[in-house]
This record gives C-alpha cells, sequence and structure tokens, in this order.
C-alpha cells in the first residue's frame, strides 16, 4: 500500500540549517549533509530543501550543496527557494536534485509551470503556496510570506495543478511555528479537490498533530523542521506512534 | 567490472550514477555504441516522455543497438517502460524487449488514489530471481510514475496502486524495475548490488 511520508524540511541559509519561528527569528540546527544523511538513516520518507533567504538576496542556486546531498543520501529530495527560470531548474536537477519547488515565481508568471513540466515533466515540478488567512479567507501570500497577493489560495491551487503541477506543498502561515498542528481544513479542502498529491506544511508540534493531517487533513505528506531539528520527535518514534494509530507508513 | 548508464535525453541520471559510486562501481554515462557493447552491464535509467526519449534513442540509432545487447542490462523507471511495447504515453511504440502494454493509471476514485503515483510502496509477490535475493518481506521502494506496465509472465514482483501492475520484469538478460532504487534507500542498494552481481 502506498504509505503516508514523513518529510523533514531543511531551512537553508548560507550554506547552514536554519529554523525560523514564523519565518522571522533564526536559530542555527547544523550542517544540511549531514543532517539529511541523519534523516535518511532514521527513516525520513523525503527530504526538502528550501532556501529561505534566496528570493530575497535573488540568490539563484544551491547546486553545490545539491551535489553533495545527493552523493550522500540514497531518498529522494526536493530543492526550493528563489528558482524562476528554466535554466535554474535544469542547473538543479542536474546538480542531482529529484525535484525543485517553486513559489514566488509561479505567483508572478503562473507560464513558468507549464513550461517547466513540459521541459521537466510533472513529477519534479513542485508548487508551494504560502497561505494566510485574512478575514476569513484563504489569500496566497509570497515572498517567505510578508507578502500577499490577491490570489484565493484554493483557485490557486486548482490552477497550479491544471498548469502541471506534480505535487503542491501548502504551507500554513497562521500555523507555522506555532506548533499547534496543522491546518487540516484548508489541506483536507485542497487535497480533495485536485488530482494530485498535497504536502502538509506548518505547526507541527506534537506526534498527534502527523495523525490528524494523515486524517483530517487528508495530506499525502507531512512537513516538518524545527521538532525533527531539535530532536523533540524522533522520526523512528514518530513512525511507529503513526503505524500503532493505523496509518499506513513505511518502515 | 565496467558499467555503462545510457545517455540519452532524460531527468536525472545523476542520482543513479551517485547510487553506483555509493556501491564503489565503476559507472560511465555515455551514448557511444562501442562502449555501450562493451560494458560488462548496462543500465538504462530514465524519467520524461516516451516518445520524445524514443525519438532521441531512434535517431541514435540507439533503439536497436539495446534489442541486441547480451550483457546483463536494467531499466529503470521510464527505462522499463521504453523496454516494453507500447505505452499510452503519446501513443507511443517502444522497443518491444517485453511483450507487454504500458496504461495509464485511471484512478476509480481520485479522492483516494492520486495521479502521479508518488512515495513509497511495497514490492509483492516476490519471484525467485537473482535480482530481488536476500530482500526483505514486502519491500517498500520509492514511485514517481502515471503509466504502469501491465501483469505478464515476465512479471517477477508486483506493485498494488489502484490494481496490481509489474514492478519488476525479467526476461533472457533484460530486467527492468519501474521504481527508483537510486532512491530507495537500502532496499534499493540492494536491488542495484543485486544486479551488479548477476
Amino acid at each position: 500500500m502506498l504509505t503516508k511520508r514523513i518529510i523533514p524540511c531543511l531551512d537553508i541559509k548560507d550554506g547552514r540549517t536554519v529554523k525560523g519561528v514564523n519565518f522571522v527569528q533564526l536559530r542555527d540546527a547544523g550542517d544540511p549533509v549531514e543532517l539529511a544523511k541523519i534523516y535518511s538513516d532514521e527513516g525520513a520518507d523525503e527530504l526538502v530543501f528550501l532556501d529561505i533567504t534566496a528570493t530575497v538576496d535573488k540568490r539563484k542556486t544551491l547546486a553545490e550543496l545539491v551535489t553533495k546531498v545527493a552523493k550522500a543520501i540514497n531518498i529522494p529530495f526536493t530543492v526550493g527557494g528563489g528558482i524562476s527560470t528554466i535554466e535554474d531548474v535544469k542547473f538543479l536537477l542536474n546538480a542531482g536534485a529529484d525535484k525543485i519547488s517553486i513559489n514566488s515565481a509561479a505567483v508572478q508568471n503562473p507560464k513558468i509551470i507549464d513550461e517547466m513540466a513540459a521541459e521537466f515533466g510533472s513529477q519534479c515540478i513542485v508548487v508551494a503556496i504560502d497561505t494566510r488567512e485574512v478575514d476569513g479567507i484563504d489569500f496566497v501570500h509570497t515572498h517567505g510570506g510578508r507578502k500577499a497577493t490577491l490570489l484565493r489560495t484554493q483557485a490557486w491551487a486548482k490552477e497550479v495543478c491544471d498548469r502541471g503541477a506534480g505535487e503542491i506543498l501548502l504551507t500554513s502561515m497562521d500555523h507555522d511555528g506555532m506548533k499547534t498542528g496543522f491546518a487540516n481544513e484548508i489541506t483536507a479542502e485542497i487535497s480533495l479537490m485536485l488530482s494530485i498529491p498535497v504536502i502538509a506544511s506548518g505547526g507541527a508540534g506534537n506526534m498527534a498533530h502527523f495523525k490528524d493531517v494523515f486524517t483530517f487533513g487528508k495530506a499525502d505528506a507531512a512537513l516538518a523542521a524545527s521538532i525533527f531539528h531539535f530532536k523533540e520527535i524522533p522520526i523512528p518514534e514518530l513512525k511507529d506512534y503513526l503505524i500503532r494509530e493505523g496509518i499506513s507508513i513505511r518502515k | 567490472m565496467k558499467i555503462a548508464v545510457i545517455k540519452y535525453n532524460s531527468g536525472n541520471v545523476q542520482s543513479v550514477l551517485y547510487a553506483l559510486e555509493r556501491l564503489g562501481a565503476d559507472a560511465e554515462l555515455t551514448d557511444d555504441p562501442a562502449k555501450i557493447r562493451a560494458a560488462d552491464k548496462v543500465i538504462f535509467p530514465g524519467q520524461g516522455e516516451a516518445s520524445t526519449a524514443m525519438t532521441y534513442l531512434k535517431s541514435r540509432k540507439l533503439d536497436s543497438l539495446i534489442k541486441d545487447l547480451k550483457q546483463p542490462f536494467l531499466g529503470v523507471c521510464l527505462g522499463l517502460q521504453l523496454l516494453c511495447e507500447h505505452t499510452e504515453e503519446n501513443d507511443t511504440e517502444c522497443l518491444g524487449v517485453f511483450p507487454v502494454k504500458v496504461k495509464r493509471f485511471i484512478p476509480e476514485n481520485s479522492q483516494e488514489f492520486k495521479v502521479p503515483h508518488v512515495g513509497w510502496n511495497e514490492l509483492e509477490n516476490l519471484t525467485a530471481d537473482p535480482l530481488l535475493h536476500g530482500l526483505p518481506a514486502n519491500p517498500f521502494v520509492y514511485y514517481v510514475h502515471s503509466f504502469y506496465a501491465e501483469l505478464s509472465e515476465y512479471t517477477i514482483a508486483t506493485t498494488h496502486y489502484i490494481h496490481d501492475f509489474s514492478a519488476i520484469l525479467h526476461r533472457d538478460n533484460f530486467w527492468a524495475i519501474q521504481a527508483h532504487p537510486e532512491k530507495s534507500s537500502t532496499v534499493g542498494e540492494k536491488l542495484l548490488e543485486n544486479f551488479l552481481k548477476i
């Protein structure tokens, strides 16, 4: 049976792993390659690397890091942050990334999703959507969640799927860093609406939150950062718990 | 032992090379017919779209070369599909090493089954085959695909998604796997290691 995926996210700044609480305060959590190897050995199903400064600083690639990671680990990983052109994608895939994720660039120029999917195949194009609720309505935000757009999250998710995205990485900016659980409601709404997998992100604080996002949230995968980096929840323990709770998980 | 990894316009062959490097294998990415013919083993990786890949293989005359190879040969992902007879992906005639048809997943219930089939799923109904030697029962491998090979007499392992499909095929010197062994953790390493020992 196809299993639900547990995905540690490594936020990268200046080649080091960091995780911000609501993307503002940054704490150092170590060497990304070493951390990637540990997660892979512990049973993480996939990894995501996000260069959180890339969009703001216009820094283009993490190619060097990507190659080091690709050589070190034997599970799939996605790279995102500041990717906006076909050339960026080609460069990172050739460096050894399995998938790339685009965010702000897709909002600014939605056609880039069609072009990337046609060039490289939908399977390696993840569209990251940062969502925040404003007066009860979900709006897409860009630039690390700082910039609001007029796009409704649900409509944008449908559009990126139609344009050829292979997966959606949905981050709730309201939940991110709060450790009060994932945004199950909007995750379920989008997951049930679309034919492509949805990775839920933002808000993981305990093991039950993962169970909830796979059951109530209908997520295909769940992503978290600090709770893994600071060993608040060890991945093997989380997987044992989810199996006991009847969730389909790879051991 | 020299391993040739066939170079064609397909995505992410780099991770196959890295996986072979981790196993200490001497692998080279090449589209040189002489080098491919002379290799002890050949790996045909792949990601991407079938008709584009077939057009490229034909333009380099790699299609007839592949069919005539006698050394152990391993197709991976799109490589498996191209070794089959025909794929529904842009109605493409393929190499026909396996007399098997490749079809698109059609979810009966899109809320339960999404396409592509992405993630870790089990290998089941494993037969006694050198490629599968020493694997644990129902091992997990990593999949990313929208098209699948039907079950056939050459199927040596199945996976269930919507229905059973051919996870691994074997005929004569040709093996093919739909999942990505290079991304399938220790199970994938075991599969590649087994192939290197064949």
